[in-house]
């Protein structure tokens, strides 16, 4: 039953708009919750095995794993069309709002409530990332070279302050060598 | 504050995407050398500010670079910005989804999960440290900061709350 809506069935443009302006707008710092919740539970355009899936190569790809993810769904349910009815419905009303603050931003930036308001808001923002990244540093294997890419990596351009691109372009071909000799 | 040179803007952004594994997160020391430290565009803490805005607005979290686009030139700015996070998803996103279907079984995915993840590590840990150095004037900020960390490795509340938290902190003059 659940494989009849799970194959490729069309979806109308305006739907996957919506369905996508729904997701957006439910989540904060990042769309995955809501994406599964709404494309998995509440439309079944995807089941579970296949939502994981295409998050992983959403994952894969350089740039945001919510926007990838947007546009391969967008694309397997309405083709280039879709896709791009999906990323609307993504981006537009976050557009709108970062719009909306930027204007406030130059208008009360500068007032000396907002000024403080702000400063504890960058504090937590940033102790967000921290966070993250403890998260993810917890389960990286326990061994010394994928530590050594990370330190190198953190070195390179967080104490450095070297371009990214010659970090990562150095980094990212000895990381994937490295990985592809440890596959069994 | 300099001008704007949009073109090359644009440039760099995309090319900036293109090498954006692991996501928006990673990219933001190169943009904060770029824009803050190579053209003095805007100071670090209006950068930090931008960001942390930019969180606090529903949706994906790379929506911070439309936000500086927008402070930096208005709506030139802001398309200048967001069009280049557009261009790898849409393209690379669908060819490696493609390559996905034809052979399901190669080990490649893993392998590039595997080698990059360490590197997304090494530079969420940049991004975080380059931000807290610019927002942590003190050791109440630091305290703060070392609260957030305690909330969000031990509970499950929404990030807005914590934001919400840190700005009455702000207000109250604690940090």
């Amino acid at each position: 039953m659940e494989q009849t809506k799970s194959t490729q069935a069309q979806v109308s443009r305006y739907k996957l708009f919506l369905t996508f302006s729904r997701i957006t707008l439910s989540g904060f710092s990042g769309v995955m919750f809501w994406a599964r919740r709404t494309l998995v539970e509440r439309e079944r355009w995807l089941t579970e095995k296949q939502f994981v899936e295409l998050i992983t190569l959403g994952r894969l790809v350089p740039g945001p794993p919510g926007l990838n993810l947007t546009v391969m769904v967008g694309h397997r349910f309405g083709g280039w069309t879709g896709a791009a009815a999906a990323v609307s419905g993504l981006l537009l009303w976050p557009c709108l709002v970062v719009i909306g603050m930027g204007v406030l931003y130059q208008h009360y930036g500068a007032l000396p409530q907002v000024r403080r308001a702000l400063a504890g808001m960058s504090i937590v923002a940033a102790a967000l990332i921290f966070s993250n990244f403890i998260k993810m540093a917890k389960v990286l294997p326990r061994r010394w070279r994928p530590w050594l890419f990370a330190v190198l990596a953190f070195v390179g351009v967080g104490i450095l302050r070297w371009p990214l691109f010659w970090v990562v372009g150095t980094l990212a071909p000895l990381a994937l060598f490295a990985a592809w000799k440890e596959m069994p | 504050m300099q001008r704007v040179d949009l073109s090359a803007l644009f440039l760099h952004s995309l090319a900036l995407w293109f090498a954006a594994v692991g996501g928006p997160a990673t990219i933001l020391p190169e943009f904060h050398r770029y824009i803050v430290e190579a053209h003095q565009l805007m100071t670090s803490t209006d950068f930090a500010e931008l960001y942390t805005l930019a969180q606090a607005a529903p949706g994906p979290n790379f929506m911070y670079v439309t936000l500086i686009g927008w402070h930096l030139a208005g709506w030139a700015g802001a398309v200048t910005m967001t069009i280049p996070v557009l261009i790898p998803a849409t393209t690379l996103s669908l060819l490696v989804s493609h390559l996905n279907e034809r052979y399901p079984n190669a080990p490649m995915g893993r392998v590039i999960n595997r080698g990059l993840a360490p590197l997304t590590i090494g530079l969420m840990c940049a991004s975080s440290t380059l931000l807290m150095r610019t927002v942590n004037h003190n050791w109440r900020g630091y305290l703060l900061t070392l609260v957030t960390v305690t909330f969000v490795l031990r509970t499950s509340w929404n990030p807005l709350w914590l934001l919400a938290a840190g700005a009455l902190a702000g207000v109250l003059g604690w940090v």
